[in-house]
């Protein structure tokens, strides 16, 4: 079981530059695999671009109170980067000049934030028309300062998308830790409690399902409709949807595929799965990610890679929309794990 | 080099068998193909059934894919183990009763 983040156990994959090496190099210079670049050529698909940006996701911090076996963001209690709330301010600032409709709140656990609640009630004064957070269900519990925060989420009308690897607690377990799965059913019964997931309620409960090992997601209705049996037999438990998202090759999950001896069966699996057709849809046409110190970025992948954005403009104090939506976005090899089979994207399949 | 008769990258060649015989090759795909499709049985079900005949007939492509396909379907471990002893109860009943021809023709042959 992972206890540390790769960067508190000075692990070479903490490193982005040794992660885009090994992304770069191996299957993918010797002629064995196209690069993500080429097999866009290939199609004869044009270089992703920006659409309308409708989507800031924020990431307010790396801390969680979780180390999942494939974070890839490689959170955990040890990692201490955190938004500035004068960052925050920077993006309210592009809130009220945009036309932004969603804004989508990720760490880490963004709960834990110590300016969190403030933050949230901030953008909820804006023209905004969705707050996301994405909620790994278990900070509900991990502390009495975190119980209010059903009600809390409920007056700011937040749409909450959590984490749940399955519908069994073996799984579960495996990927986020031991007790996850019971916590994470006593934060859904709360949420449940408070009108969330409901089909008479507007209060938006979705869940993530994302595969607890080196394979692909299966078909996103259907693990849907086993997921809703199965919580509802069990556990009483209601949700709005699932969805279902491919397991990228960055920081954890990259060291387990490797450790595992997965990595190269994984990326042709990827490779294969390639879906042309998804390539319209990926989410980094219509979403700009932030990162804690405002620094920009095409997708929180990216941000993870520190693949920064291909714009004269980096960090949320310049901000110019204009200029931003110029640019070309930028690509590596992990782009695979958002094109393969129907897609993948912070809102699951994007075919 | 060392000659070995299965190498698991050639299932990933099955498509070719259409490279020497497009005509029937393109049936069988499209034909199995067809049969995985949800009917009156779910996918699910058809996944595990195919796991349980490939251990049957020891297909080592077979047991992959089918494996991987579980996997991705939400299948449980126990619900694959199962399904083996599915297929070997039948396969192992297939050779016991047999054992009731032998039983014929020991009491034939015997005074």
């Amino acid at each position: 079981m992972v206890s540390k983040s790769l960067k508190a156990s000075n692990n070479i994959l903490s490193s982005t530059e040794r992660q885009l090496e090994i992304l770069s190099n191996g299957i993918f210079s010797d002629g064995g695999l196209p690069k993500f670049e080429s097999i866009l050529v290939a199609y004869e698909l044009d270089a992703l671009r920006p659409l309308k940006l409708e989507i800031l996701q924020v990431n307010v911090g790396y801390m969680c109170n979780q180390v999942c076996a494939h974070c890839h963001v490689d959170a955990g209690p040890d990692r201490k980067e955190m938004m500035s709330r004068e960052t925050m301010e920077l993006c309210l600032d592009v809130l009220r000049k945009t036309k932004v409709k969603t804004i989508d709140l990720t760490g880490g656990a963004p709960e834990m934030h110590p300016d969190f609640r403030w933050f949230v009630s901030q953008i909820r004064l804006t023209d905004v028309k969705e707050i996301i957070v994405r909620s790994n269900l278990t900070i509900i519990l991990a502390n009495k300062k975190y119980h209010s925060l059903p009600d809390f989420f409920k007056q700011n009308r937040v749409h909450i998308i959590s984490s749940l690897p399955f519908y069994k607690k073996d799984k579960t377990d495996r990927q986020r830790g031991d007790g996850v799965f019971s916590q994470s059913i006593t934060a859904l019964k709360l949420l449940n409690a408070a009108g969330y997931g409901k089909s008479n309620s507007d209060l938006q409960l979705d869940l993530v399902y994302n595969p607890s090992g080196a394979f692909l997601p299966g078909d996103e209705k259907t693990l849907e409709n086993d997921f809703k049996k199965a919580l509802k037999l069990d556990f009483e438990i209601d949700f709005n949807q699932l969805f279902a998202i491919t397991n990228l090759p960055i920081s954890r999950f990259l060291d387990y595929l490797i450790a595992s001896e997965n990595y190269e069966d994984y990326m042709s699996s990827l490779v294969e799965a390639f879906n042309p057709k998804a390539v319209a849809n990926v989410m980094c046409t219509n979403t700009l990610s932030v990162r804690w110190d405002g620094m920009l970025f095409d997708c929180d992948f990216n941000q993870m890679l520190d693949i920064k954005v291909a714009s004269p403009i980096t960090h949320l104090r310049d901000f110019n929309l204009e200029l931003l939506q110029g640019r070309k976005i930028r690509v590596s090899q992990h782009c695979y794990g958002c094109t393969a089979g129907s897609g993948s994207s912070c809102q699951g399949t994007v075919v | 080099m060392k000659k070995i008769y299965y190498k698991s990258d050639d299932l990933k060649k099955f498509k070719n068998i259409t490279d020497w015989n497009p005509e029937l090759g393109e049936k069988f795909f499209e034909y199995y193909n067809s049969v995985f499709k949800e009917g009156s049985l779910s996918v699910r079900e058809k996944s595990l059934i195919a796991l349980a005949v490939s251990h049957v007939v020891q297909c080592p492509y077979c047991i992959e894919a089918y494996t991987r396909d579980g996997l991705q379907k939400g299948i449980e471990k126990s619900e694959m183990m199962e399904a083996v002893h599915v297929g070997a109860a039948i396969r192992s009943g297939a050779s016991l009763v047999h054992g009731v021809q032998m039983m014929n023709v020991y009491d034939k042959l015997s005074m």
